[in-house]
């Protein structure tokens, strides 16, 4: 127990750390590695409370995908990160301000708000023994959720279908090889046959 | 010593402040903005996921993954569309983003 307590604690900074790092980081590359460093550090907190399916999930989709997303399209233009970066100082005060704001509100609330003290359970519950994470939330997410299942399906392929329309573009200073065009030419087309006279050739 | 579930949403209530705090703090890069909104929603999974856990019900982990998978698509469609803005003008500036005079 004391054990787990450690591991909370050092994983707990550590995610801190890496959200200070990503918001802070002077050049954005090294706050995109911040945030991968803050998803993997969440996805041991993860494994912590049980929830291994999710932690598996959060590594493969957030740092296998979208923060290699956000590295490429940091690394692929070409920005002035300098010039966005003036006016961190100013806003420095009203930012404060509103984030201390709003960690008051959520510590008052949370302080004062008792949560369900029948249900809840001082310690993690590691799943059902019989089953494993994965298996549970599978029982769950194919039978009763099964619909907004689908829908987030849905909504990933209209996320990819408007990626790739947003970003394609056709472009026309450019010469590409046409295949068909290529052989569909006739030698009736292509070829011709000129008679020249003799002794009128330069 | 033991790690109840106020410990987890001390941690979630932080890192959804850093997201805040990043929203305010760089406010001309839109790309800094995008990622402190993954910081607020991963803090968001971190309270679903405690919720989860300690009160013995799996129907959180599966509305966390669904949150996931939000995010991916509003990762990958806003990435989308700040290339094409770069493209069009040049620039990512977040006070130059006034064409439709919002």
């Amino acid at each position: 127990m004391i054990l787990e307590a450690i591991v909370f604690y050092i994983f707990s900074a550590v995610v801190v750390g890496a959200g200070v790092g990503v918001i802070a980081a002077r050049n954005p590359v090294h706050s995109v590695l911040f945030l991968i460093l803050a998803f993997f550090t969440a996805a041991g907190l993860f494994i912590l409370m049980g929830a291994e399916f999710l932690a598996f999930i959060l590594v493969i989709v957030y740092v296998g995908a979208v923060a290699v997303l956000f590295l490429f399209v940091v690394m692929m233009l070409d920005i002035d990160f300098e010039r966005l970066r003036s006016g961190f100082v100013r806003y420095l005060p009203v930012g404060a301000g509103v984030g201390l704001l709003l960690l008051v509100e959520l510590v008052l609330i949370f302080g004062t708000w008792e949560v369900a003290p029948k249900r809840l359970s001082s310690v993690p519950v590691y799943a059902r023994a019989r089953l494993t994470n994965t298996r549970a939330l599978g029982d769950i997410l194919y039978t009763r959720y099964v619909f907004a299942f689908e829908m987030a399906g849905l909504i990933l392929l209209v996320a990819m279908i408007g990626a790739i329309i947003l970003t394609l573009r056709h472009r026309t200073e450019v010469r590409r090889q046409r295949i068909a065009a290529q052989l569909a030419r006739t030698p009736k087309e292509s070829v011709e046959v000129v008679k020249v006279p003799i002794g009128e050739g330069a | 010593m033991v790690i109840g579930l106020w410990h987890y949403l001390v941690v979630a209530a932080i890192l959804f402040t850093l997201g805040v705090f990043g929203i305010f703090l760089n406010r001309k890069n839109v790309i800094i903005i995008l990622m402190s909104i993954e910081l607020m929603l991963l803090a968001v999974n971190i309270n679903f996921v405690a919720f989860s856990v300690f009160l013995r019900n799996l129907e959180g982990q599966a509305f966390a993954m669904f949150i996931l998978t939000v995010a991916a698509a509003e990762a990958a469609i806003g990435l989308a569309i700040l290339v094409v803005y770069f493209r069009n003008r040049g620039t990512i500036e977040v006070e130059d983003i006034h064409l439709m005079k919002g």
